[in-house]
């Protein structure tokens, strides 16, 4: 367990396995209280997986994820729901529910966990929408609400509780410029103002870099890259370079593994 | 051969496996009764579009089988004048077996599938994750009242059934065929009996409530999280929960009127 008071989440020798496929293989990573630490990495690299993992979801096969000094997986059930009380996540889909509009999408964690009367709901549930800029919207169902609204909604929703730390899988993925540029401003903010702190996943290393203040790079299960952005962007590794500079050819090749062209042509490729 | 048997030892453990799953996700759904109970208003909302919403079709239903009845049943006992036994024969034909039966048939059909495919979409949309992540069990939140609406509703829907049966049976035989109108009443009261007949038949109607709405809320909390996994998952909510239906009223009639 990390002695350093400073450090919230903190993973130690991670690993997971899917199967026969290893998706974690040794991972380190420290999360610091108040910052906004980034995971960035290819499609496919078990980036949400890790988030999961942080949550409790799922069980490493191997070493340990700690939170605010607990060790993640180690807690019974009815603890981690205490923990996650204090966990805001946000998922790549919102995963609003479908059958209840904004505002009680935003009311539904202070009512399954809070007695409060209906007054002070309200006064809440209207704060986080202000927040987010949604408060207008507080009547409309999620299906009548725009990718990235829905994804303002959710966070809004993932905040009513004040938790001490919001995960955001892949914030900005399918997001019109401007919505993206809300999302990154919201993220910021809301980390500073409500002095969170923040775990953002992402494969948009440009609006990423804009906000993190620290950045981890992985592929193929390993941590390939760690820094605060303006490093990583000088990196001398030719990965991260190519990574961070969005690189079509490099250590990793345009091309997936095949038998030679030429003969693969002439039908001897086999 | 060596196939084969692989494959028969692989579809046994995947089959033992999924019965292991649903038996402990049964009990995990029931563990969340007392709860619902008591914020019956997630209950109610779930009677709501469960049952309520399925009146139109059982009762629809129900008047259709039991003219079928009153015709039919008319037919053969004329042959030997006894047709002033129709009443009986209807009303026994729908409380005992058609009503329980029929009616869950037509519920897997309209209300199991609907539980399946929205339970399974809510997995594909993380909606249960999410909630998992908000420190919320999605199973006793989402699970239990609608479980618990499946099974309050069948027996009110199967009683709905067989009494506009009975009132359909009526229709024809009396109004069309002209049995005699006291001669239907009487006989049918004279005969049936509340405990053997329509006791039985309520219960059968509850343990299909339970098979039919636990078939669907598994298969739709166990469907592998995609489009395709949901569709699947829906079919075979339909068709196991007509299997389990069948074969338990065979089980159920066997134990309740197998003495006689």
């Amino acid at each position: 367990m990390p002695s350093d008071r400073d450090i919230l989440v903190s993973v130690r020798n991670l690993s997971f396995s899917r199967g026969n496929r290893v998706i974690f293989d040794g991972v380190d990573m420290d999360f610091r209280r108040g910052k906004v630490t980034a995971i960035m990495g290819p499609s496919g690299t078990g980036k949400t997986t890790l988030l999961r993992l942080i949550g409790g979801q799922l069980r490493p096969t191997r070493g340990t994820a700690h939170v605010d000094g607990v060790n993640v997986h180690a807690l019974s059930l009815s603890e981690l729901y205490e923990l996650r009380k204090r966990m805001g996540m946000l998922f790549q889909s919102g995963a609003l529910l479908t059958d209840l509009d904004v505002y009680e999408n935003v009311a539904f964690p202070l009512r399954e966990h809070t007695r409060l009367p209906e007054s002070m709901i309200r006064i809440l549930v209207l704060m986080k929408l202000e927040a987010v800029g949604l408060r207008g919207a507080r009547d409309l169902m999620p299906s009548e609400l725009s990718g990235g609204m829905a994804r303002r909604a959710a966070l809004a929703r993932a905040i009513v509780l004040d938790p001490m730390m919001v995960m955001y899988d892949e914030p900005f993925t399918g997001q019109d410029p401007i919505s993206m540029g809300v999302l990154v401003k919201l993220i910021r903010e809301l980390n500073d103002a409500l002095g969170l702190t923040s775990i953002v996943v992402s494969h948009d290393v440009h609006e990423t870099a804009a906000i993190a203040d620290y950045i981890y790079l992985i592929s193929n299960g390993k941590v390939v890259g760690q820094g605060v952005p303006d490093e990583l962007m000088k990196s001398s590794s030719p990965w991260v370079r190519q990574f961070m500079e969005g690189q079509p050819d490099g250590p990793v090749h345009f091309h997936f593994p095949a038998a030679d062209y030429g003969r693969d042509l002439l039908g001897n490729g086999a | 051969m060596r196939k084969t048997l692989e494959n028969l030892g692989r579809v046994t453990l995947d089959t033992v496996k999924k019965l292991g799953r649903a038996n402990l996700f049964l009990l995990h759904v029931l563990s969340g009764t007392l709860a619902i109970l008591l914020r019956f208003r997630l209950l109610t909302a779930q009677m709501y579009s469960v049952g309520v919403l399925s009146i139109l079709l059982i009762a629809v239903s129900g008047l259709f089988v039991g003219m079928v009845l009153g015709l039919q049943g008319f037919n053969v006992l004329s042959d030997f004048g006894a047709e002033e036994s129709l009443g009986v024969m209807v009303a026994a034909s729908l409380v005992r077996e058609l009503g329980p039966v029929v009616t869950a048939l037509l519920f897997a059909g309209r209300a199991g599938s609907a539980l399946t495919a929205e339970i399974g979409l809510m997995k594909a949309t993380e909606q249960l994750s999410g909630m998992e992540m908000m420190a919320v069990d999605p199973v006793k939140r989402v699970i239990t009242p609608r479980f618990l609406a499946g099974v309050l509703s069948m027996p009110l829907l199967a009683s709905l059934f067989s009494m506009v049966g009975v009132m359909g049976g009526f229709f024809v035989g009396v109004g069309l065929l002209g049995v005699d109108e006291g001669a239907f009443w009487t006989q049918m009261r004279s005969h049936l009996d509340f405990e053997d007949d329509i006791i039985n038949g309520v219960i059968k109607s509850l343990v299909f409530g339970v098979v039919v709405t636990w078939i669907a809320v598994f298969e739709g909390h166990d469907a592998i999280p995609t489009s395709e996994g949901v569709s699947r998952a829906t079919t075979r909510s339909v068709v196991y929960s007509a299997f389990a239906v069948l074969g338990w009223d065979f089980v159920l009639t066997a134990l309740m009127f197998g003495e006689d």
